[in-house]
């Protein structure tokens, strides 16, 4: 039996942790909100300003869950919808005429979603198992089967599982801790209500 | 538990059979050629299937259907083993891509770009009873897709897979890598001295795996990903994560490093990715066992790299046949490894496959024969 020992839901310029809100921003705009957010943090980490949006709110989620955590055999497990559209979008853009033809490497690399496990990965020096898995909403029913095997199978200590989702302005992640002990039963009513 | 590998077909500019495709490699064939994009990307060496072959193949398939190219290649690569092998009520579809439907961002169709669309399209298609999974981490996601698929099997989550990658050659992504200058002027070099960076391709490849034992299907005997943790785009300089995952993967399997006989690497031919997999190979002392790339066969095809190499693989571990590295003719790794340069008949028990990708992934994968 394995448990939940922390969870944090990030919307509308709101953060709440293990159910109780922590952040209430009237800012609308994301990247407004995220860096308020970030300088609201002791951690000094000048990586976070280069990251593209999608990577930011992966950064920020992973940081509330993982700020005073000692084991370092985390498995990431990070899902959304549209995998890294939001950047696809941008290098698209560059590409999209031939007289205004302007790729960049630094846009193009985030063009992958398991991007966003690299950073906190890096973040976190977490030399684990991870995977970035894209479905039209949270699979509940798999992500909860996949973690428990892997902490089962000894592939992993604890698992962080999370949705992370960056999409023309709109946000939202809800990211939880998974382990022996925590203060939330890891069943797939708890993980629906947490990724609701 | 054991999960096993029991079919495999793959769609690529070799061939639109896992046969085809393994007999042009062994004719020594490469996919590469010169071929002119657009204006501004110009002319690249890449290796790109033929629309008109393939599309007279898909007739055969189904004549009706009229989707996106990229869920035509995904039926082609997956029919033949629904034939074979037909889906049950706990069959899942699980997909291995980068960037699935891309094409579609640059006619504007935003919705058609999504994943889930392209893979809810194909489950329909075929009458999948479960939910389709996405794997989308880079250039290790089609070697991923198939240790998630074990591991699912081995959880009771499902008794059987049809595990299927694919990746399509886009203006997008050679866009992408030009502006990295990342791309080889002539047929990449994997491991070679004068290597000078990577060909893109395309394939679709698909595998069957379930919990059912057969003398003829080839066991997953260990598989392991490991986070490098040192950098988003560059190859760790130790190997790090590369080591970890290969040692995790041969821990499983109860291997040694004695054990294995043959080993399918990454080997993009960037000077960078080759110099890191040979220090890693010899931090694992697996620096004497016969290896080859098949980069300059078929191009880098990402999402699809890991299976397509994979499947190719397992050809050779079932035929006892080293496939010949092409591309390479002098060592150029600063730590030498066993790049095999002629076709050799060998009696191989044990291999290991390796990949490793953007986001600091590496993932390695053990495995081995039944009779």
């Amino acid at each position: 039996m394995y448990s939940v020992s922390k969870y944090i839901h990030i919307e509308n310029g709101s953060i709440f942790e293990n159910g109780k809100q922590i952040v209430d921003s009237n800012t609308t705009d994301f990247s407004e909100f995220i860096k308020q957010v970030y300088r609201n943090f002791e951690h000094i980490y000048p990586k976070f300003y280069k990251m593209d949006d999608l990577c930011k709110l992966a950064y920020i989620a992973s940081e509330l869950v993982l700020k005073d955590e000692t084991e370092k055999d985390i498995a990431l497990l990070f899902s959304n919808n549209e995998g890294s559209l939001d950047t696809d979008y941008k290098h698209q853009q560059s590409i999209q005429n031939n007289d205004a033809y302007f790729p960049s490497p630094a846009v193009f690399v985030y063009t992958l979603p398991n991007i966003a496990i690299g950073e906190v990965s890096i973040r976190h020096q977490l030399k684990s198992e991870s995977a970035f898995f894209i479905a039209s909403e949270y699979q509940t029913d798999y992500m909860h089967q996949y973690t428990e095997h892997l902490l089962r199978t000894n592939k992993a200590k604890k698992v962080l599982c999370g949705w992370v989702h960056c999409l023309n302005g709109a946000y939202k992640a809800c990211f939880y801790l998974v382990e022996t002990n925590g203060i939330l039963e890891h069943n797939n009513q708890n993980i629906k209500q947490i990724t609701k | 538990m054991a999960v096993y590998i029991h079919s495999s077909n793959c769609i690529s500019p070799l061939g639109f059979t896992t046969k085809d495709n393994f007999q042009a490699l062994l004719s020594g064939r490469s996919a590469i050629e010169k071929i002119f994009i657009n204006d501004a990307i110009g002319t690249i060496y890449a290796g790109k299937i033929n629309n008109q072959l393939f599309d007279a193949h898909f007739q055969s398939i189904d004549t009706l259907f009229s989707g996106a190219r990229i869920e035509k290649l995904l039926i082609a690569a997956l029919h033949p083993l629904i034939n074979k092998h037909c889906i049950k009520n706990d069959s899942v579809l699980i997909f291995s891509t980068t960037k699935g439907n891309i094409s579609a961002l640059a006619e504007n169709q935003l919705n058609d770009a999504f994943i889930p669309t392209t893979i809810h399209n194909i489950n329909t298609y075929f009458g999948f009873k479960t939910e389709p999974i996405v794997i989308s981490n880079a250039c290790v996601s089609g070697v991923m897709a198939l240790s998630i698929a074990k591991r699912l099997i081995e959880s009771g989550a499902f008794s059987n897979a049809f595990v299927v990658a694919a990746d399509e050659l886009t203006p997008f992504v050679i866009s992408g890598f030009q502006s990295f200058q990342a791309m080889s002027n002539e047929v990449c070099k994997p491991y070679d001295k004068n290597r000078n960076g990577i060909n893109l391709g395309e394939a679709a490849a698909a595998v069957y795996v379930s919990d059912t034992f057969s003398a003829n299907a080839i066991t997953i005997a260990g598989e392991a990903n490991s986070n490098d943790a040192n950098h988003i785009s560059g190859p760790s300089r130790t190997g790090e994560g590369l080591v970890l995952s290969i040692e995790k993967a041969l821990k499983e399997a109860q291997k040694t490093t004695t054990d294995i006989d043959y080993i399918s690497a990454h080997g993009t031919a960037t000077l960078y990715n080759d110099e890191m997999e040979a220090i890693a190979f010899n931090r694992m002392q697996l620096q004497n066992v016969p290896l080859n790339s098949l980069k300059a066969y078929y191009g880098h095809t990402l999402g699809a790299s890991g299976l397509l190499e994979s499947i190719v693989a397992i050809e050779s571990l079932k035929t006892n046949t080293l496939v010949p590295s092409l591309g390479f003719k002098e060592q150029g790794t600063s730590q030498s490894i066993n790049i095999i340069t002629k076709q050799e008949q060998k009696p191989l028990k044990a291999i290991l496959k390796t990949a490793s990708g953007f986001g600091g992934s590496n993932s390695a994968m053990v495995f081995t024969k039944n009779k």
